[in-house]
Parts: C-alpha cells; sequence; structure tokens
C-alpha cells in the first residue's frame, strides 16, 4: 500500500467543517472596522447592530420561523442545553408537569443534560432505536402521560446519519400539548427544515458544521414557549441570554446558514452518489456492515462496522494514509464503552468496537471517495492479518455474522 | 490525547507481528468486549526467550505496547521477562495517555501468560513462578 501518493481527504465534515471564503469575507468587517456594541446608542454600534438583526431575519426565514423566534448562542451544546433545562423547569413550575422523553441516542449535549435534568427529580424516558437506527416512534404516545413536559429527539443522527421522523413526532407532541425540542445540528443543509409545518417548538442548530466557525449557534424557541433565562444580565437576546453579541460569527452563520439552505437540493444530488459508491464499495469488504437504514439516511453521513477490526488504530492508519475520519470505538471516545449509538442499534460491544464514520462535506468530490476506497480495504487487511480476534472469527471460535 | 513518537512508531511498524509455527508458549489476554486482544509467542531455548511474536486487536497503544514489549524480552532469560513491568513498557514508548494505562498492563500479561503456558507444556506448574494472572484488570468492564 506505500506505492499510493497521500491524498488529503477530510471526511469528518459531521465533527466539523473549514470556514468558507464567503463567510470568512462576510465576517471580516466586524472584527476591525465595524467592531460597535449593539447595544450601543452611537453610529458604530447602530452600525454593528443592523447586521445583528438581519442576521436573525435570515436565520429565521431559513427555517420558517419568525425573527424574534430565533436567540443566538455559543453553540450547539448551549442550545441544547437551554431549550431543555429552561423549558423542562418553566414546564415543572408552571404547570408540575417534571417528565421528559428523549431517545437512546442521542447526542450527549442532549442525553447529558437530561441526565442533570433527573438529578433534580424530572424523570426521563429513553426510546428505544430500531435496528435501522430510526427512533421507536410508535412508543413514543405510549410513553407521553399528563405528567410529560418535553419530548426531544434529535433531526438526524450525528454518528450513523440516520433521519428521524420529525413531522410525525411534530403531530404527536402537538396531539398531546406537549413541547417538542430536535436537535437539528446535523440536519441543517441536508434536509428541508420548517418549524410550523413540522409542529417543532424548539430546535437547535450549530454554525460549524455548515462552514461558519466554532463558537456560534442559534436556538429557536416558538413564541409564546416559557422557558428560564440561560445567562443573567443585560437585555441581549430579548433578555434571555445576556452578554454581548458575537457579531462577527452570528453575521458568519447567517450567511451560512443562507448558503447550506439555499443549496439543499444541489447538495442532496452532489453528496448522495458519492456516498452510495462509497457504501457499495466498503460493503464488498468481507464481513463488514452498514449502520442504519441505508436510505433513510444524511446524504454525506455513512457508517461502517468491521468484525476483528478495532476503531482507534483503522483512523491512525487512515490518517497516515491522508484520511481524516472518525469512530465511535471505546478508544477513541475516551471511555471503556463504546458508542451508545451503536450499542442503542443492537450491536454487540464486540463489533461497535470496529467502527468508522465517513462524513462528507462540499468541499469533497468522487475522487475521495475512489481514494477511500482504494485504502481502505488495505488497511483494513492490514489490521486482520495482525488480530487475534479475526484469527478467531475465520476459525469459527467465535462469529458475528448475526450482526452483518 | 495524542500519542507518543515511540508509539507511533512501533504502531505503524510494529515489531515480531505475526504468528509463529514452532512456540514453546503461547499467551492470550484481553477480551473483545472491551476491545483488545493481546497474543504473545515465545520461544525457549535453554532459559532463554529466542524469539518471539505478537498478534494484537485493539487501539494504537495496544498494538505499540505489544510491538515494545516483545522488543523488550527478546533475547532475555525468562526470569528477566517475569520481572518485565507495564511501567517499564510505558518508559519505553515515552509513556502513555492515562486511558491507556491498561494496555501496557495486557502486555505484561501477555508475556506471564505465554510463559505460563510454556511451563505447562513442560510439566510444570506456573502458578508459584509466574503467579496469578487477574482476568481483565484495570478494565473494569462487565462482561
Amino acid at each position: 500500500m506505500d506505492h499510493l501518493p497521500i491524498r488529503k481527504v477530510y471526511a469528518d465534515n459531521a465533527a466539523t467543517t473549514a470556514v468558507s471564503e464567503e463567510v470568512l469575507s462576510a465576517m471580516l468587517p466586524f472584527f476591525k472596522e465595524v467592531y460597535g456594541n449593539p447595544s450601543s446608542l452611537y453610529a458604530l454600534g447602530q452600525e454593528a447592530k443592523a447586521p445583528l438583526e438581519e442576521a436573525r431575519a435570515t436565520v429565521a426565514e431559513c427555517l420558517g420561523a419568525k425573527p424574534n423566534e430565533i436567540y443566538f448562542t455559543s453553540c450547539g451544546s448551549e442550545s441544547d442545553n437551554w431549550a431543555i433545562k429552561g423549558a423542562a423547569r418553566a414546564m415543572r413550575k408552571k404547570q408540575g408537569k417534571d417528565h421528559i422523553i428523549t431517545s437512546a441516542f442521542e447526542h450527549h449535549a442532549v442525553l447529558h443534560t437530561c441526565q442533570a435534568l433527573e438529578k433534580e427529580g424530572f424523570s426521563v424516558t429513553y426510546l428505544p432505536v430500531h435496528a435501522d437506527g430510526v427512533v421507536c416512534v410508535e412508543e413514543l404516545e405510549a410513553a407521553i402521560t399528563d405528567k410529560t413536559a418535553l419530548v426531544t429527539i434529535m433531526y438526524a443522527n450525528n454518528e450513523i446519519g440516520t433521519i428521524q421522523p420529525i413531522p410525525e413526532i411534530g403531530e404527536i407532541c402537538k396531539k398531546h400539548g406537549v413541547l417538542f425540542h430536535t436537535d437539528a445540528v446535523q440536519a441543517v443543509g441536508n434536509l428541508h427544515i420548517d418549524v410550523k409545518a413540522q409542529n417543532i417548538d424548539m430546535l437547535s442548530l450549530s454554525g460549524h458544521k455548515i462552514h461558519a466557525p466554532k463558537g456560534v449557534g442559534a436556538l429557536y424557541l416558538r413564541a409564546g414557549v416559557s422557558i428560564e433565562n440561560f445567562m443573567d444580565g443585560g437585555a441581549q437576546e430579548r433578555g434571555r441570554r445576556a452578554g454581548t453579541e458575537n457579531v462577527a460569527e452570528i453575521v458568519g452563520l447567517a450567511t451560512a446558514i443562507r448558503r447550506a439552505t439555499d443549496t439543499i437540493d444541489e447538495r442532496v444530488a452532489r453528496l448522495t452518489p458519492m456516498r452510495d459508491k462509497l457504501i457499495e464499495g466498503v460493503l464488498k469488504i468481507p464481513r463488514s456492515r452498514l449502520n442504519g437504514s441505508q436510505k433513510r439516511r444524511l446524504p454525506g453521513n455513512v457508517s461502517f462496522c468491521f468484525q476483528g477490526v478495532e476503531g482507534e488504530s483503522l483512523l491512525l492508519l487512515l490518517d497516515m494514509k491522508g484520511i481524516s475520519a472518525s469512530s465511535g470505538s471505546a478508544c477513541t471516545s475516551g471511555s471503556l464503552d463504546p458508542s451508545h449509538v451503536l450499542l442503542s442499534i443492537g450491536l454487540p460491544h464486540e463489533v461497535a468496537h470496529g467502527s468508522l464514520r465517513i462524513s462528507f462535506g462540499d468541499y469533497n468530490t468522487m475522487e475521495d471517495v475512489d481514494y477511500i476506497l482504494e485504502v481502505l480495504p488495505q488497511i483494513i487487511e492490514r489490521l486482520r492479518n495482525m488480530s487475534p480476534l479475526w484469527d478467531a472469527i475465520q476459525m469459527g471460535k467465535v462469529s458475528y455474522d448475526q450482526y452483518m | 490525547m495524542a500519542y507518543s513518537e515511540k508509539v507511533m512508531d512501533h504502531f505503524a511498524n510494529p515489531r515480531n507481528v505475526g504468528e509463529m509455527e514452532d512456540f514453546s508458549g503461547v499467551g492470550e489476554v484481553g477480551n473483545p468486549k472491551c476491545g483488545d486482544i493481546m497474543r504473545m509467542y515465545i520461544k525457549v531455548e535453554g532459559d532463554i526467550i529466542t524469539d518471539v511474536s505478537f498478534m494484537t486487536f485493539g487501539c494504537g497503544a495496544a498494538i505499540a505496547t505489544s510491538s515494545m514489549a516483545t522488543e523488550l524480552i527478546k533475547g532475555k532469560p525468562i526470569s528477566e521477562a517475569l520481572k518485565l513491568t507495564n511501567k517499564a513498557v510505558m518508559e519505553a514508548l515515552d509513556g502513555l495517555p492515562p486511558v491507556k494505562v491498561h494496555c501496557s498492563v495486557l502486555a505484561e500479561q501477555a508475556i506471564k501468560a505465554a510463559v505460563s503456558d510454556y511451563y505447562k507444556r513442560q510439566g510444570i506448574d506456573p502458578e508459584p513462578i509466574v503467579g496469578a494472572i487477574p482476568a481483565c484488570e484495570e478494565c473494569g468492564c462487565e462482561i
């Protein structure tokens, strides 16, 4: 494999993306020229205020919301924390409701937030997930009680790319008068989101997944939803999230989301054949599997498992070949357990350890797919050749074929 | 988490990797549920480990510690190999991230398991010499 020239392939767009030229140039004036505080009355401040409100209107329009329903935050995790904790506490205070429904394979920003609320006395139902990576919606309605304050289900899963039945969940929540929050960090720019039509009360998004910088996110909060303030202080963000606005990055976020949502159809049309070619090629590797439904998935997000191979060593060897990807193995998570997402879809630890996520974005090409398909099988073979587990699998001492 | 250059070198160019046909002893530690298995082969002549090889399923640190451990015991008397601690393996690799310490423990245990097997094949009870090899120490997972 050493004869191959190394190609740089960034295939971890679900982790973060590069800031685009368009976003960067939109932001630049706000660092040195239009640096005023938007809360200041003089011209320099008001010069910053106008683009801030334009950005709010842009984000609102991209989601089918009104400008006064958009709150800028520092990241997707902040939006998740604020929406879930803020709304749950307000519901308990006002209506005595203290039950939350979520799913077993949410992002940690949601799961750990729910666990923190359990310590405050809330009860939480973690809905199971089907083997194809879709939340068991049929169990959602049955889980709703007169104590249910809030349902929080992600729009699309970050680790395996599967798309959740959001409009359906929104309808169920509306019918029962339960608040519905969705973490749409991975969905923005890939799926058509309309918070009104889809009955979404709260939605979290992040800038750096769509070519805006790290450090900016937004929360859509439907007008009329009660929520505790996130940060006390000044009157910024309608008095609910104090702190001088990060004008440059907010403008960057608005520029990015405008581009991302205007080009959804082109993106889907371009990335889907790349994704499908990758899936087809990778599944030729013996004893490999695709995690989650093949069809019901984001256009650029794929997750695989390979028997007899451990994910971290796979990533390190890919990196040596210029390919940046990620894994849900225990060794990459810094804990002893492999990804809760892979376990939630019914995989045993032994299989989940050998996972690989490839996520494509606007800067990837079909040549990247070809390069991955050339390099990956050789790396798998190299690791399997030194793997006592692969040895045992081949000798029939253990079998995981039922999961393939 | 970042690996030292030595860890990356032993991961990328593992020494003494592969199966051994005419081994005198073979030991395997770890388990697939935890995500790492090490198998160590030794060839013993007289009292000397004349050859050693390994096969490892695991992360970068697991492969690097296996490789380094084989280097540290190759050509050494059994008694010396048994004295090799996980700490010595780590030091030889210029350290490991804290979450990876258990990989070095596995390497130490793999050597002990191979030596135990060698003694068993010789009709000698290994327990008084090698001691007990704890199952999955440091890992703490429930199997």
